[in-house]
């Protein structure tokens, strides 16, 4: 493998998409109001997308011939380097959107900057999948506020999803020698503000929603890391389920 | 007075429709005929709700990826079909909400089919290939249909359906192609899937009270029986062209009628699942009034946003 980093930066925004796309899929038939179940299946149907798209790029850097199935199906639980935030479960469709919500508002800006990586490849996959995510981010965004300044339940209730989703927000930026080596050899552009965009636009959409940033600032990290929560093995065993039964069969 | 205008009415509205003339929303139309759409499109709008279930049920579990993003697509566009079905209906007075409270209360119906359980992977292929091949052949028909946003709705839905049908048949074709036990799996699906789909054709024709004036007022354009021997007659041979067996001992090729012949239907399961036997029956009921029972903070959450605004923008 000539590039390690670019190897491992890949998962982890590749294992981003597929879980969380994986997550948003377990809604299907169950939305709210059938305009959201559409929804919400759409963005899923991105994600997955996006998820193909990047571990099957991740597999060429690897050069062990390996695609997006290999690498999305069939790695084991410590393997996979997706933040713990798009593993919680679905909870409540106010916990599902506040999930999206601090999801999208980060990811927006990061594919900004990757749109000018100098690998052309990751760089025309942030370009497709910034289209998606401006309206990811621009539907779950509207729904924050209409919960968070609708009923007096659903004020509650999206707050609640915020004090407990929070803590999981920071992994988001997390940041080690994978990057430190990507940005030095410019693959990835400075990613630096990307921090400060994010708090911006919480910011202005929990004000917006009347709802307020928790006072606990405990990190909750490690999926970057390998080290997942309890609520992974079984959504991976439904992930896997197929691959695992009936192994090195066509589909 | 009044009854001579009925009359005259009825006359004119009987004329156009035998002219092939489209019955639009603001048209005065009888009451009979109303109701009977808007039972029709509303249970054809349910069928497509309550149809995303045991599809959905695999989303999770798709053995690739690929396959999950076309699943995925695949439910998403019975969600919009409904979507579309029941703002059709809405054209007729109908209010949405009200004909999904009846789903729930069981006394609106939607395809039996969709009471049989989604047991393996290859049920998602026997779904696609047969269920959307025989809602296809009732579709086509409905095309043509008297009242004019329900044919143009058919137009749009039938195009998705066919491609949900190759779609099937595809995964079909490669689990069929495939190892020992994939094959076994894809027999499998057609073992259960064949005989419930033979039955949404609906009661033989004699059995079929509804559909002489449904047929008067090309509503329906094809009986149940016909529409049945056009499927099967169109099935059979795609299913000898993979290697698969359909399950019925007495199905030959009759030279004389150019029509598969077939065993008899087992009327007695056709409506022991209509009326609530079914595998599935309860399970998808309670689905759906769940999924509009939890989200009841949310709707109403939304209708109070939407409140706060207009006041803010008035005031």
């Amino acid at each position: 493998m000539k590039n390690e980093a670019l190897f491992r930066y890949l998962l982890r925004l590749g294992d981003d998409s597929l879980i969380l796309g994986q997550r948003l899929a377990e809604w299907c038939g169950h939305g709210p109001i059938l305009e959201e179940d559409i929804a919400m299946t759409n963005i899923s149907l991105d994600l997955i997308g996006q998820a193909m798209s990047i571990l099957d790029y991740a597999g060429v850097v690897e050069e062990k011939g390996r695609d997006c199935d290999k690498l999305g199906l069939l790695r084991f639980e410590k393997e996979y380097v997706n933040v713990l935030l798009v593993e919680q479960p679905n909870g409540d469709f106010g916990d599902t959107l506040m999930r999206q919500f601090l999801f999208d508002a980060f990811r927006k800006p990061l594919y900004e900057r990757l749109v000018n990586s100098s690998d052309k490849q990751l760089a025309a996959i942030a370009d497709k999948s910034l289209k998606e995510t401006r309206y990811h981010l621009k539907h779950s965004s509207e729904w924050i506020i209409r919960l968070g300044d609708g009923t007096e339940e659903s004020h509650t209730r999206i707050q609640n999803s915020l004090d407990i989703l929070w803590r999981y927000s920071f992994e988001l930026f997390y940041s080690d020698e994978v990057e430190i080596e990507l940005t030095k050899n410019g693959i990835l552009p400075d990613l630096s503000g990307i921090r400060s965009e994010w708090e911006a636009t919480v910011n202005s959409v929990f004000q917006q929603a009347t709802i307020v940033i928790p006072s606990n600032n405990w990190k909750f990290e490690g999926g970057r890391l390998g080290r997942h929560s309890e609520h992974f093995g079984h959504l991976l065993s439904e992930l896997q389920y197929m691959q695992r039964a009936y192994p090195n069969s066509q589909w | 007075m009044k009854v001579v205008e009925t009359i005259d009415l009825e006359q004119k509205f009987q004329d156009k429709i035998d002219r092939e003339i489209k019955i639009e929303p603001n048209d005065w139309m009888p009451e009979a005929y109303r109701k009977t759409l808007i039972r029709q499109m509303s249970q054809h709008a349910h069928s497509e709700i309550v149809g995303m279930l045991p599809e959905a049920n695999w989303i999770t579990r798709a053995p690739n990826l690929r396959r999950k993003a076309v699943l995925l697509a695949k439910v998403q566009d019975e969600a919009g079909h409904g979507l579309y079905l029941y703002s059709a209906t809405e054209t007729l007075g109908a209010d949405r909400e009200d004909t999904i409270d009846d789903l729930h209360s069981g006394k609106a119906k939607y395809s039996s089919i969709f009471n049989y359980p989604a047991l393996s992977w290859a049920d998602i292929g026997a779904i696609g290939w047969l269920v959307d091949g025989a809602a296809i052949m009732n579709q086509v028909a409905l095309c043509r249909c008297s009242y004019g946003p329900y044919a143009r709705a058919m137009v749009k839905i039938c195009k998705e359906e066919s491609f949900h049908q190759r779609q099937g048949y595809e995964l079909l074709t490669t689990l069929a192609n495939g190892s020992p036990e994939q094959k076994e799996l894809a027999q499998d699906a057609l073992n259960r899937f064949w005989w419930p789909a033979i039955m949404m054709f609906g009661p033989n024709d004699d059995e079929s009270p509804n559909s002489a004036q449904s047929m008067k007022w090309k509503i329906k354009r094809l009986s149940n029986d016909d529409l049945r021997q056009n499927f099967i007659d169109a099935t059979v041979p795609q299913a000898e062209l993979i290697g698969l067996k359909v399950p019925d001992e007495n199905l030959k090729w009759n030279e004389e009628t150019g029509h598969y012949d077939f065993s008899p239907i087992n009327w007695d399961e056709f409506w022991q699942v209509i009326g609530g036997n079914g595998p599935c029956n309860k399970q998808r009921v309670d689905a759906r009034r769940k999924a509009k029972e939890d989200g009841m903070w949310v709707r109403d959450a939304a209708m109070a946003f939407a409140e706060k605004r207009m006041k803010k923008q008035s005031a």
